[in-house]
């Protein structure tokens, strides 16, 4: 096994130990990237998803707004301004923030934030306002108050019912995530465009990147595969 | 239906051999813009430029029609190997790498690296310990590329940019602390700009590469020999000096 991996690395130019530890260091960045831009994406879309849902018109407008903003406008331009606009801030170089956003990997984790929670929202609401009108009732009949039904009843079956919708999501993040190449970001993408650069080899650099975003791809429609049987197994059909 | 067949495929034939042979009427050039003063766009939109008006001279010496080709510097050789355009003018530096794709011309000009960063910045690119710990911005694949890489890989942090605004851009906005650019360019896009004398070139200026050239792909012996011809001509018959007194105080001609 180690031999042929050996063999095959002495037998071809492009792809030798150095170009497949820039591969690495890529996929780690992308994977961190993608992990916390969507766990802090997900915990600020349910309390704005819950907002969203208010009948109280300043919150849900407002939340609208946010997400109206977000999610009409393409992301690789709200990483443009995030990047290049927060170095123009008066006072900002001399402020304490400027060692965090001076690194191009938190204006661009921001941005992400931003962007997934926008989009997280909408689906999230549409599932809690898509709670059957039955189960709420019988919430209330057990006498729970508003934040005990939205804990116990709606927000569990909103998740399930959000999950499908949440899936792709999550993908499109992923994919969403090449972008953090152009502002100097070394994750997959980025390190496919150094062994473009290096070795003007654009087919065998960018297909290589391809079969592992497949291949992270693959794990992610996998695992939410296994969450929807857990989750939706009670919509399956009774097998005979 | 076999007779048919032959006849087409030799027709065929014929007619593609009859294109490779073709002379030259028409060349399309590819170029990267905006990389001042070889090759930006005016306030009217049209390509300007020291490699513009060079490529335009020349051509008018080959007696063949140009067109310019704007293409983004990190596709512009497959662009080239796809036929996208037959030539490359766009201040390539000749280099053993690239020899292996494209064919060269002899070179036609040649400028120093020059390195710039803001004028507290303390750094001399010489000394590898005052460049220690700091942020060097390039553009990715140039030789200033190459050539940061080699020097600086291992005690500095390398950020490396598909454009050359985007580069000067951070180096505005703080991020970086020190650029590797072609000198006239680094003279004309960041000391030469709005709030250009907070910046100063550090250090002295390196000679890499062994000039720029025209790049064609590698079976168009015939295109590159025009262009020899006629960049030794323009070198000569005081076209070229004309063209570089334009744009320069000091001659770039090689």
């Amino acid at each position: 096994m180690y031999d042929t991996i050996e063999q095959f690395l002495s037998s071809n130019a492009i792809f030798t130990l150095p170009t497949l530890l820039g591969y690495w260091d890529g996929l780690v960045m992308t994977v961190q990237l993608v992990f916390l831009s969507l766990i802090i994406g997900f915990f600020l879309a349910v309390p704005l998803a819950i907002m969203r849902n208010s009948r109280n018109l300043l919150i849900n407008r407002s939340v609208w707004l946010f997400t109206y903003i977000f999610r009409g406008t393409p992301l690789l331009v709200q990483l443009y301004i995030i990047y290049y606009g927060v170095a123009y801030i008066e006072g900002i170089q001399e402020s304490m923030f400027w060692p965090i956003v001076r690194e191009a990997f938190y204006p661009c984790l921001f941005a992400f934030v931003l962007n997934t929670a926008a989009y997280t929202t909408e689906i999230f609401r549409g599932a809690i306002a898509a709670t059957p009108r039955g189960e709420i009732e019988a919430a209330k009949a057990y006498g729970m108050s508003y934040s005990q039904c939205m804990r116990r009843i709606t927000l569990p079956s909103a998740f399930r019912r959000a999950l499908p919708a949440y899936s792709n999501e999550v993908i499109f993040m992923l994919h969403a995530s090449s972008i953090a190449s152009v502002v100097t970001i070394v994750d997959l993408t980025g390190a496919a465009r150094d062994v473009y650069a290096k070795y003007y080899a654009p087919f065998e650099a960018f297909s290589f990147v391809a079969l592992i975003y497949l291949c992270l791809t693959f794990c992610l429609v996998f695992g939410f595969k296994t969450l929807e049987k857990r989750w939706h197994a009670h919509l399956r059909p009774l097998q005979s | 239906m076999k007779k048919a067949v032959v006849a087409v495929l030799s027709a065929l034939a014929l007619t593609t051999s009859i294109a490779e042979a073709k002379e030259w009427d028409k060349v399309r050039l590819a170029v990267d813009v905006p990389y001042e003063p070889f090759e930006y766009k005016a306030p009217d939109g049209t390509l300007t430029g020291f490699e513009i008006d060079l490529g335009n001279a020349v051509c008018a010496e080959m007696k063949v029609e140009c067109e310019w080709v704007v293409q983004a510097w990190d596709g512009i050789i497959p662009g080239l190997l796809a036929r996208k355009y037959d030539a490359i003018f766009s201040s390539m530096s000749i280099n053993p790498e690239r020899a292996e794709k494209v064919l060269f011309s002899e070179p036609y000009y040649n400028t120093p690296t020059g390195f710039f960063g803001p004028k507290d910045a303390g750094i001399n690119p010489a000394d590898p310990a005052t460049v220690k710990g700091k942020i060097v911005g390039v553009q990715r694949g140039t030789i200033q590329d190459t050539y940061a890489t080699e020097n600086y890989k291992d005690i500095a942090d390398i950020k490396r940019y598909t454009a050359g605004d985007d580069l000067v851009t951070d180096l505005q906005g703080g991020r970086l602390d020190m650029v590797v650019i072609d000198f006239p360019v680094g003279v004309s896009s960041i000391l030469e700009q709005d709030g250009g004398d907070k910046y100063m070139a550090l250090g002295d200026n390196v000679q890499l590469g062994e000039g720029v050239g025209v790049a064609a792909r590698k079976r168009d012996k015939d295109l590159i020999e025009m262009f020899n011809a006629a960049l030794a001509t323009v070198k000569t018959n005081g076209v070229y000096d004309q063209i570089n007194d334009k744009y320069f105080e000091y001659s770039i001609k090689k």
